[in-house]
């Protein structure tokens, strides 16, 4: 036990010394986050323009100016927190990486050296989010300071506020995981590009990032609910709607439980991955 | 020193417990038993429709690539594996060091059977690949080098000595502070070898170690490993195609053709029983009898005033003191033919003897 903590600590400090290599990099990076946020919001702000000046029965608003009980500010302010959980839970590169390692033999090295991959993997991911939040505080609280008046509700209960924060440390794992376990198919399928795109595809629409999950729609299909019973949601949506009080009261905890949940099997999954990814590449040849 | 402590215990308690034999100093380092180890190979045709055809349907071939080697080395060993590309000698080491499975045969090293995987098998040996990097690309290697000291639980002290012998055997200790992507492949290959002897392996692997390297960075890294080994008394398994590493570095040359030994002993061995030839160089005294001996068979070059050729090892006496008697001479040299050529012909043979077994198998 003790011998892993100082292999991981160690990993731990080399991740970061090697972040910090690309500060620069990162500084962009984190400024060209927004961007995309800031034409959804012109794009909001002209579609909710359009719905107060138009007879609210025929537009399928509601008629106090709410869109699946949005309003304008809420819209923005959901963006805006959005990326907050995308800062958490998305893991550039994570699931390609495996992948490579796994096609150019690189993934030999875990099998001669007495480590584990996944918590390598993992080791490098916090130290690299951990530079990337210090790198991006300063810009994050400027751009929630411009818009603050957006956030109508103001701040969260306390109850609702701890929900939020843990179910961000949460949506980091379950990205983790999640993102391992594709990358890990790469010991079935060499090539894995094809099966990322389809999953940044799901993601993107089924986890809130491009638009709140209430406005996806119940008929044909009950699309609706069915994003209830994937793991997708709690990649965005889920920390957001906690912070703006759209969850409430014993939802909070189901939610979090559920995504407790989905964390355990992601986890239970990939070492299952590993495993008989491992006996096969061994049997194979590598 | 909690971290000792409990690999001792970890020995101790598998003492007891004596399911599996206690590592016995007695017992070869290495032992190989009928391995056999075969890839399948997917055949693909070419053409778009065999390509669509292939997404339903796939051929494969098998591909022998270690096909019953039976093997013993012993603690202080440095042997070599030599062989054409693709005979087997990667997937030999890979079987080793645990990277893969079998499909028959037993192999045992330091007690271990390597694709258990045992943490406390892993602890004990390192393979260097030439080919591949194994350093921090944009780190100094130090901080590579600090990592693998807390993966194989060296003390610090312990580390920092071994680091600083070998940063000094190879003398790079200037370099440790630069990031590894800036270093030259010979430097970088220095690294990689400290990288992998921090913590001490009782067996190495090096797989072609000298690739792609120019002379003085390969006669570097050759004294080296024979300072090294001589110290630690380890016991080394290389691969190289390299004649002079091997020359300078191995007592004992394993060749492999075609996933099977086909000669395991010293090279002299190897040059007395595939060489039939003696390489004679004269200085001759006189043009006259430079033209003379020009007429003689198996010439292989003239520059006068000397002449080279080759004559069967049985006859170098009968025709030396016949042209003695005839000519005069200023110096003769009689020599073994260059290793590589050696080499290569033995290498051809090893094929050919493959290539008949498979048609009169099918």
């Amino acid at each position: 036990m003790l011998e892993s903590a100082v292999i991981w600590w160690t990993f731990f400090k080399i991740s970061i010394n090697e972040r910090l290599i690309y500060r620069a990099d990162f500084m962009l990076g984190t400024l060209m986050r927004f961007l995309p946020t800031l034409t959804q919001i012109f794009l909001w702000w002209a579609i909710y323009d359009v719905i107060s000046n138009n007879e609210p029965n025929n537009t399928g608003a509601e008629p106090d100016g709410n869109i699946a009980g949005y309003k304008y500010g809420d819209m923005v302010a959901y963006y805006l927190l959005v990326i907050i959980s995308r800062a958490f839970s998305s893991m550039p590169g994570l699931t390609g990486g495996i992948a490579n390692q796994i096609r150019n033999g690189e993934v030999k090295k875990f099998l001669i050296q007495p480590v584990d991959m996944q918590g390598c993997l993992l080791m490098q991911r916090i130290a690299h989010k951990l530079v990337y939040y210090l790198i991006a505080t300063l810009p994050f609280a400027l751009v929630f300071f411009l818009c603050r008046d957006f956030f109508i509700e103001g701040w969260p209960p306390p109850d609702a506020l701890a929900v939020f924060f843990a179910s961000l440390i949460l949506s980091f794992l379950l990205g983790f995981y999640l993102e391992c376990c594709i990358g890990l198919i790469g010991f079935w399928f060499l090539e894995v590009t094809s099966l990322t795109f389809i999953y940044m595809l799901m993601n993107f629409l089924l986890s809130g990032h491009m638009f709140p999950l209430e406005l996806l729609p119940a008929e044909p299909f009950n699309i609706r609910q069915l994003v209830e019973y994937l793991p997708f949601k709690y990649l965005a949506y889920f920390p957001a709607a906690v912070f703006l009080g759209k969850i409430e009261g014993p939802e909070l905890y189901r939610g979090l439980l559920a995504e407790i949940g989905w964390v355990v099997f992601f986890i239970v999954l990939s070492r299952i991955l590993w495993h008989r990814g491992i006996k096969r590449y061994s049997g194979y040849g590598g | 020193m909690p971290i000792r402590g409990k690999t001792f215990i970890a020995d101790f308690s598998r003492l007891l417990v004596a399911d599996k034999p206690f590592y016995n100093p007695a017992m070869p380092t290495i032992e190989i038993k009928n391995l056999s180890k075969t890839y399948r190979v997917y055949q693909k045709q070419e053409g778009l429709i065999a390509s669509v055809r292939g997404l339903f349907h796939r051929e494969y071939r098998e591909v022998h690539a270690v096909n019953d080697i039976n093997l013993t080395v012993e603690e202080g060993e440095f042997v070599a594996f030599l062989g054409p590309n693709g005979a087997g000698k990667t997937t030999t080491l890979k079987l080793l060091s645990g990277v893969i499975n079998p499909d028959q045969g037993s192999v045992e090293v330091l007690g271990h059977v390597p694709w258990e995987r045992e943490n406390e098998y892993r602890r004990k040996f390192a393979l260097v690949m030439g080919q591949k990097n194994q350093l921090w690309w944009d780190l100094p290697a130090m901080e590579s080098f600090r990592l693998n000291q807390h993966i194989y639980c060296v003390p610090k002290d312990e580390f920092e000595r071994t680091r600083d012998e070998l940063c000094e055997m190879l003398n790079v200790t200037s370099l440790l502070g630069r990031p590894v992507r800036e270093l030259s492949l010979g430097e970088r290959m220095k690294m990689e070898l400290i990288a992998a002897l921090i913590h001490k392996p009782d067996v190495l692997f090096l797989d072609e170690p000298t690739i792609g390297l120019d002379v003085v960075a390969q006669h570097k890294i050759q004294e080296f490993l024979k300072a090294y080994q001589q110290e630690q008394n380890n016991t080394i398994l290389l691969t190289s195609h390299y004649m002079k590493d091997i020359e300078a570095l191995c007592k004992r040359v394993v060749i492999i053709a075609n996933g099977s030994i086909y000669h395991d002993g010293s090279l002299e061995d190897i040059v007395d029983q595939f060489s039939g030839d003696k390489i004679v160089t004269l200085q001759l005294h006189d043009d006259r009898s430079l033209e003379a001996i020009s007429k003689i068979p198996n010439l292989i070059e003239i520059d006068a005033p000397k002449i080279k050729f080759r004559v069967d090892r049985d006859g170098v006496g009968r025709v030396l003191s016949q042209i003695l008697s005839e000519h005069a001479v200023d110096d003769i040299v009689v020599e073994d033919p260059p290793l590589e050529e050696v080499i290569s012909n033995v290498f051809s043979q090893a094929e050919e003897k493959g290539r008949r077994e498979v048609e009169t198998h099918s």
